[in-house]
């Protein structure tokens, strides 16, 4: 792994503002096209987080773009250390332009450590986006959702988590599949959730609430 | 040119003014949709106005927009990915055989090489597994949004034979009609509707709607046919006719596909009127109708 030196806030903030501007946004609203439901429970001001099911590398990418350009710089996404730090370009554009969280999937350390880096953002009112299955899985299937988004959540009690569905991207960009072919994208925000206590019952209760989001999909008819 | 600005400033002017008659329940929903309709009116004139090339690149963009939200409603397998990325391939040579004027290829291109060549491409990937219903559910929506749209363009590249209003005319005489006859049925149907007309697609549609609309738009095409087109007046009124025939069965064939999904719009793309299908249903049948039926009487 290479040795990062951790970005310096805001110093490639209008270079992020332009990429998302000139080739995010024109890429994820024409031609991919979004069915948004839901839009008015985003959180608008951190601490927060965004619970997002995970398909597509193009995840990420529709959940900032749902947000103003002024706004971009407090989306922070919790991303894996093992892949997008693996190599020195991937790394600085993960890190300066998307504004990544790197966090270490592989190595045993403790939880305090695992997590620094989220209670840090959430300090400075950062929106994180999270996605509780850990990675991308089979092509729009749920993957079971693990419990590190509990560990996060569960000592602050003024952090929102906001469950949010994505569904088509799967299609348009699975994983492992270089070839981008443009599908419409179901994007359906919860409420936040309510209180939960132990880890058990923060998976379950967002398991259902994903399984509930899922009949507002368009795009998701048999 | 002149007066079909003229026809389309009164026709907005006057949903604005039933928009300030309606009660407030139904105000934002209407009021989105005559603020996307002027959205709309205003990226078609400003594309035809700079040039041919500007208005083919506008409608093979509208069929990129409307072949990918049916392809998203209608369930497809995972394995045609690769299959769906040639669908949209086809519309850029669809659409530069409608710029260099190849009518010939034009007019077999889809239904003949990309019909072929769909099930090919399937093939090599081999999965058997809903074969008969993937390769016509991605043919059948090639035809609807990349074939017949594509008629649209083809109207601006016809030789000219309307000096006054150019190949434009003929292309805002397509648009402005079937819309026009959406409107009008709908309004139609709300004044005096009793007898439903299709009960098991659309409820909502009744014989006085459809009849109503048959009166206004005939009508109207007699009056602005020979203004806009080289029709006659007696030619312009049966194009009246086919366009109110046809952009009913457009309009409901569209319905009973989402209908079957059990879903009431198509997508969000525009603001108060649900997705780019719903706004270009009647159109994917009266454009191709339309271009032929011209093509064979002035041609």
């Amino acid at each position: 792994m290479w040795l990062i030196n951790m970005p310096v806030p805001g110093k490639y903030k209008l270079l992020k503002v332009i990429f998302f501007a000139l080739l995010v946004k024109p890429l994820v609203f024409i031609v991919i096209g979004l069915n948004i439901r839901g839009r008015n429970n985003l959180p608008k001001n951190g601490p927060a987080i965004i619970a997002a099911n995970h398909n597509s590398h193009l995840d990420t990418l529709v959940l900032m773009s749902l947000y103003p350009l002024k706004q971009l710089h407090k989306l922070r996404p919790v991303a894996a250390a093992d892949y997008f730090l693996s190599n020195k370009y991937r790394a600085w554009f993960a890190l300066n332009i998307i504004g990544i969280i790197p966090i270490e999937r592989q190595r045993r350390v403790s939880k305090t450590e695992l997590f620094s880096g989220c209670h840090e953002a959430l300090d400075n009112e950062a929106i994180l986006i999270i996605f509780p299955e850990g990675s991308r899985g089979k092509p729009e299937q749920i993957s079971s959702i693990k419990k590190g988004l509990f560990h996060i959540a569960h000592d602050r009690k003024k952090t929102s988590i906001t469950p949010v569905l994505m569904h088509g991207l799967g299609k348009t960009l699975p994983r492992g599949e270089a070839l981008f072919v443009p599908f419409n994208c179901d994007v359906v925000i919860a409420p936040p959730m309510a209180d939960f206590q132990t880890a058990n019952e923060f998976v379950s209760q967002l398991g259902s609430c994903y399984e509930e989001l899922k009949t507002y999909c368009i795009t998701l008819r048999n | 040119m002149l007066l079909v600005f003229g026809l389309l400033v009164i026709g907005s002017m006057s949903s604005i003014f039933i928009s300030r008659k309606e009660p407030d329940k139904d105000y934002s929903e209407l009021r989105q949709r005559i603020q996307s309709w002027w959205w709309m009116i205003a990226i078609l004139f400003a594309c035809l106005s700079l040039g041919t090339t500007y208005a083919i690149s506008l409608f093979a963009l509208i069929s990129f927009l409307a072949l990918k939200e049916f392809l998203s409603i209608v369930p497809s397998r995972q394995s045609d990915r690769r299959v769906i990325f040639w669908a949209y391939a086809a519309i850029p040579v669809q659409y530069y055989l409608v710029s260099i004027q190849w009518y010939g290829l034009f007019i077999i291109f889809i239904p003949i090489y990309i019909f072929l060549f769909l099930p090919m491409r399937m093939v090599l990937i081999g999965e058997t597994k809903g074969f008969i219903k993937a390769a016509g559910v991605m043919h059948w929506a090639v035809m609807l949004t990349v074939f017949c749209l594509s008629h649209i363009a083809y109207l601006l590249v016809l030789p000219e034979k309307n000096s006054a209003a150019g190949n434009i005319g003929l292309v805002i005489f397509l648009l402005f009609m079937t819309q026009f006859n959406d409107v009008s049925q709908y309004i139609w149907g709300k004044a005096l509707g009793k007898h439903p007309i299709i009960p098991k697609v659309s409820p909502n549609k009744t014989w006085e709607g459809f009849l109503g609309g048959m009166f206004t738009i005939t009508l109207a095409s007699a009056f602005v046919g020979p203004y806009l087109t080289p029709l006659s007046l007696e030619l312009s009124l049966l194009a009246g006719l086919l366009i109110n025939v046809f952009g009913f069965i457009g309009d409901v064939v569209i319905s009973s596909v989402k209908r079957d999904l059990e879903i009431k719009d198509s997508g969000q793309l525009i603001p108060g009127h649900g997705g780019i299908l719903d706004r270009f249903d009647s159109l994917i049948f009266t454009a191709p109708l339309f271009f032929h039926y011209l093509y064979y009487v002035a041609y």
